[in-house]
């Protein structure tokens, strides 16, 4: 069975992964266990939520830069909704995701109408949530309620190989909703139709403006819904909250194996980004006598070497032009 | 609507860099109108004070980092790093003055020289690994600032140097330093770009790598310079940080001011997607951007809210500058 070329860069993914999983199980006792792996999926989840939504868009050639913002957005508006107003915690859930949605859908509505590019709309969306989120509290509010506390805690139980939390369940949850509309529906085609090239996709009929304000909106509800995981994993509201996530999102998506210039990419390989992501940094956490600086040092180098490494085997196995599209520009941001 | 048949001042309506120059002359006058005090410049002491100053002192940090960022996106990349690359600069300059002694000369050299070692780093990234300029500046972004506080064990370096600070934060004719600094630079590029085949160089590299390199450009070697050559920028803009503290502050250094680094060159015209570099452009969308943030704390807007602001003058600018948006609004007879 010959390898589809498109998947080799998650597969090299998933493999130094993998190499990277057990090596580090050398040096670490106890480390090669189910309960390392499920703690990685749940305290990665809502990054790994943003991820998802982040990879739609980067599918179809384009980029969220809002999503950072947008989840400490969401967890201010959860917060302020169940504590200050005593809403309804499912309510509150919906209202933060709705926001979140409307933001993409405004940087969408930017980018086709007003032919802002990608870049720029979704930076001044960015400006714009972190705004809204410090004009509904300047501090962080912690959230109160019974319901959500339990929520916090909801975990199934898997035999003797561990527990998966609440928030780990809708993390792959979100990744296989994610893989099948990108697989199995028009709305996932017409993505990746774009990616490949808007012109081509617009003479071949698919809904340029629909697809592209369509999957925005997705990635701001993706974001939203991020921040509300992300209160489930620490139970307060801050507007502060989510600086730099996007950065954090982008690199997953882009370790998994999809291509910045669109078109080439996949939703398992987004989840291998994140706890790859994941991974490097509990390594190095772990590594007690690193200061704060070298900590930095030491991820920046592991992050290198895992994308150059990825590179070079997408190079030897599928002979180097795997990167340039068919205008023949050589990808770049 | 071909340039012979528009007229003179339909020309100048459509120059990129028309649009942002009202928006700027706008912003002056309406600061004019309802800022108390806004125009009003004094010389107490030798040095010149009042609104027009601050604007292009504080400005100064990111017209230097704008200058180089207008090279790198004019060849279709990006620079996430310019902010910890200051950080290291200064970092590198403290400690070559406090716990080296080394004499000025060797302290700026040293400082300037990481600076552009980074970015010499940033470009090798991107040509010889292939790595997408985002994914690549990422890892220097996270890198930089680790090596930087690694140097300094994670502390602030204050250092006394007066014929450092009288380089970098000092007086000529009443004018600040960094002031002359920024505008010099901008001038010099500005001359190299028109003078040489540098700049036609650039934007054919920009518009078609591929082209370019058929035509004989030395691609690779061009690219490795322009990111060389953003990271010496914002090595300058880090010594003139550090002298107006009197200190390298390794942690807030230059942070996030990469983003307004790229508004700045987007606002000024000069395409995401690659082309003609336009110095002027942005240093007057830096010049914009920093008008709007004065006249903001002059009315005491909380810091938190000059967010939304910025961002709506933002999307405003480039809105206008959008062809698609100009033919949806102003419809050519």
């Amino acid at each position: 069975m010959r390898l589809p070329r498109r998947h080799i860069p998650t597969l090299a993914g998933a493999a130094l992964f993998a190499a990277m999983f057990i090596a580090a199980s050398f040096r670490y006792d106890h480390f090669l266990t189910s309960a390392t792996l499920l703690n990685l999926l749940g305290d990665n989840s809502f990054l790994g939520i943003v991820a998802v939504g982040m990879t739609f868009v980067i599918l179809a050639g384009g980029i969220d830069l809002s999503v950072g913002a947008v989840v400490g957005l969401s967890t201010v508006v959860v917060a302020t909704l169940i504590t200050a107003h005593h809403w309804p915690v499912p309510a509150a859930f919906a209202a933060a995701i709705a926001l979140g949605a409307l933001i993409g859908a405004i940087s969408g509505s930017l980018i086709h109408f007003a032919g802002l590019r990608p870049f720029i709309a979704t930076l001044a969306a960015m400006f714009l949530a972190r705004g809204l989120a410090y004009l509904i509290s300047l501090k962080s509010l912690p959230i109160e309620s019974d319901l959500h506390t339990s929520l916090a805690a909801f975990a199934i139980k898997l035999g003797h190989v561990g527990r998966l939390p609440l928030t780990a369940i809708l993390l792959l949850i979100a990744v296989l909703g994610g893989s099948y509309i990108a697989v199995l529906t028009p709305f996932g085609r017409y993505a990746y139709a774009l990616g490949g090239g808007e012109e081509a996709a617009l003479l071949m009929g698919v809904p340029v403006g629909r697809t592209k304000i369509g999957l925005y909106t997705l990635s701001g509800a993706l974001a939203g819904l991020g921040g509300v995981v992300l209160t489930l994993y620490s139970p307060s509201g801050d507007p502060s909250a989510g600086v730099g996530m996007e950065l954090d999102a982008i690199a997953a998506v882009v370790v998994g194996g999809t291509l910045l210039t669109g078109g080439v990419g996949s939703f398992p390989g987004t989840l291998v980004g994140v706890l790859t992501i994941g991974l490097i940094v509990t390594i190095v956490k772990n590594n007690e006598n690193l200061g704060a600086g070298t900590t930095r040092l030491a991820i920046a180098a592991l992050l290198l070497i895992f994308v150059a490494l990825q590179r070079v085997l997408v190079r030897l196995t599928s002979g180097g032009s795997h990167a340039s599209n068919a205008q023949g520009r050589v990808p770049d941001a | 609507m071909r340039d012979t048949q528009r007229s003179g001042w339909g020309r100048l309506r459509a120059a990129p860099v028309f649009w942002p120059l009202v928006a700027l002359v706008a912003l002056v006058l309406l600061n004019l109108a309802i800022t108390p005090n806004f125009g009003r410049v004094e010389i107490r002491a030798g040095r010149a004070f009042g609104s027009f100053i601050d604007i292009l002192q504080n400005g100064s940090i990111v017209m230097l980092l704008a200058v180089g960022m207008t090279l790198v996106i004019a060849v279709a990349g990006i620079d996430l790093s310019v902010g910890s690359v200051m950080a290291l600069a200064a970092t590198a300059a403290a400690l070559l003055m406090t716990e080296h002694h080394q004499s000025l000369p060797a302290v700026i050299a040293g400082a300037l020289a990481a600076a552009t070692a980074v970015g010499a780093f940033n470009g090798l990234l991107i040509t010889r690994l292939g790595l997408q300029p985002i994914v690549a500046t990422l890892v220097t972004l996270v890198a930089a600032r680790g090596a930087a506080q690694t140097l300094s064990d994670d502390q602030k370096v204050r250092f006394e140097s007066p014929a450092f600070e009288s380089i970098f934060n000092g007086l000529v004719l009443a004018v600040p330093t960094p002031i002359l600094l920024a505008l010099g630079l901008a001038l010099a590029v500005g001359v190299v770009l028109r003078t040489t085949t540098l700049g036609t160089d650039i934007e054919a590299i920009g518009t078609s790598p591929r082209a370019a390199r058929l035509c004989g450009l030395r691609v690779h070697a061009l690219r490795i310079l322009v990111y060389a050559f953003s990271g010496l920028c914002a090595g300058l803009a880090g010594l003139v940080a550090a002298a107006d503290i009197k200190e390298a502050d390794v942690g807030a250094c230059g942070l996030y001011l990469e983003l307004d680094a790229i508004l700045a060159v987007v606002i000024g015209g000069t395409s995401l997607t690659g082309g003609r570099p336009r110095i002027l452009g942005s240093i007057i969308g830096a010049l914009l951007m920093q008008t709007l943030t004065v006249m903001l704390q002059m009315h005491n807007v909380p810091t938190e809210q000059t967010l939304i602001i910025k961002a709506a003058v933002a999307i405003a600018v480039c809105m206008l500058q959008s062809p698609t948006l100009r033919q949806r609004l102003f419809r050519p007879a």
